[in-house]
């Protein structure tokens, strides 16, 4: 298996449009795979986790970012760091719990879905719900069990898209890492 | 820069001396309990040592850990100073772009991959510090 040199820290250039192709590409297929929106939704947000348990890896390597003492900090760092990084969007949070365990990531736009609408034989599909799977997946491998939804969404007629992120417990245990 | 605590303890193990000047966090565990898993671990890494290199058991332990629990120890001679640098490389540009990256390596088992290992080797005998002749 042959590979080209490392490419250190720096980001490698692609087309944004060739990234938007390929997700819609991914998820016309699983619509026609799937019965129905609620599975493709479950598919969305496996694959999600699946990409998310590596993804912090590569997320730490490249970052040199610590461990995160509280959500906030871990809210900072997803928005700040995390989201730039990997789709070149900032996302604000906002509209923390009074028991700072919950916040919203207000997405302005998301890179997902430019070019996308959602056809009215699909209104259950959440379609950019790998982010969900991806949140949920890096997190956990830094011990940390959550819950990530969309609550308002652009596809659907909503002025911004919005993830909550709810954060359920501490993992103490370090589990074998699972792929689902 | 602090000192946390300081153990002695002897050949049979028997803690002869613990002291504390700044530690942030109780093991939750009984002294007692406490002195005999650090006793185990100094006792299981010597028996390591010993096994890699019989008339010198003294070395150094590098250790390097990320906040999903990947931690990369390295055992050296005396000489050789603080690598932080070069566990961080280990782990970025040979575990996270070799094994990680590759779909097909599978995580949480035994790194089967040919490449990770050569490469591995390749930087490890490429380090300033490494001598092919030992001691």
């Amino acid at each position: 298996m042959s590979r080209q040199a490392n490419r250190g820290t720096e980001s490698k250039k692609m087309s944004s449009e060739l990234f938007t192709l390929t997700y819609g590409a991914l998820v016309t297929q699983l619509c026609k795979d799937y019965e129905n929106d609620e599975d493709v939704n479950k598919q969305l947000d496996k694959m999600g986790y699946n990409i998310g348990v590596r993804l912090i890896e590569d997320f730490l390597a490249r970052s040199n970012v610590g461990k995160c003492h509280d959500f906030r900090e871990t809210a900072d760092v997803i928005a700040k760091v995390a989201f730039k990084m990997y789709l070149g969007i900032t996302p604000s949070i906002t509209n923390w719990s009074p028991a700072g365990d919950e916040f919203s990531l207000i997405l302005e736009n998301n890179p997902l879905v430019d070019f996308v609408e959602l056809p009215d034989n699909h209104s259950s599909l959440i379609y950019s719900n790998l982010l969900c799977g991806v949140l949920r997946g890096a997190l956990e491998m830094v011990q940390m069990a959550v819950e990530a939804k969309f609550v308002q969404d652009t596809l659907k007629g909503d002025g911004v898209t919005e993830i909550r992120m709810r954060f359920i417990r501490r993992i103490e245990d370090n589990l074998p890492v699972g792929e689902e | 820069m602090t000192v946390h605590n300081l153990y002695l303890f002897d050949r049979n193990g028997v803690c002869l001396h613990y002291s504390e000047w700044h530690r942030k966090k109780q093991a939750g565990i009984p002294k007692e309990e406490e002195f005999k898993l650090m006793y185990g671990m100094l006792f299981s890494i010597r028996s390591f040592v010993s096994k890699m290199s019989p008339l010198d058991i003294r070395y150094k332990l590098h250790y390097y850990e990320t906040p999903t629990g990947i931690k990369v120890v390295m055992n050296t001679d005396l000489g050789v100073g603080p690598i932080r640098d070069v566990l961080h490389h280990i782990y970025s540009a040979l575990y996270v772009e070799l094994v990680v990256k590759n779909p097909l390596c599978p995580l949480g088992q035994t790194v089967q991959s040919e490449l990770f290992r050569s490469r591995l080797d390749s930087y490890i005998r490429s380090l300033p510090f490494f001598s092919a002749r030992a001691g």
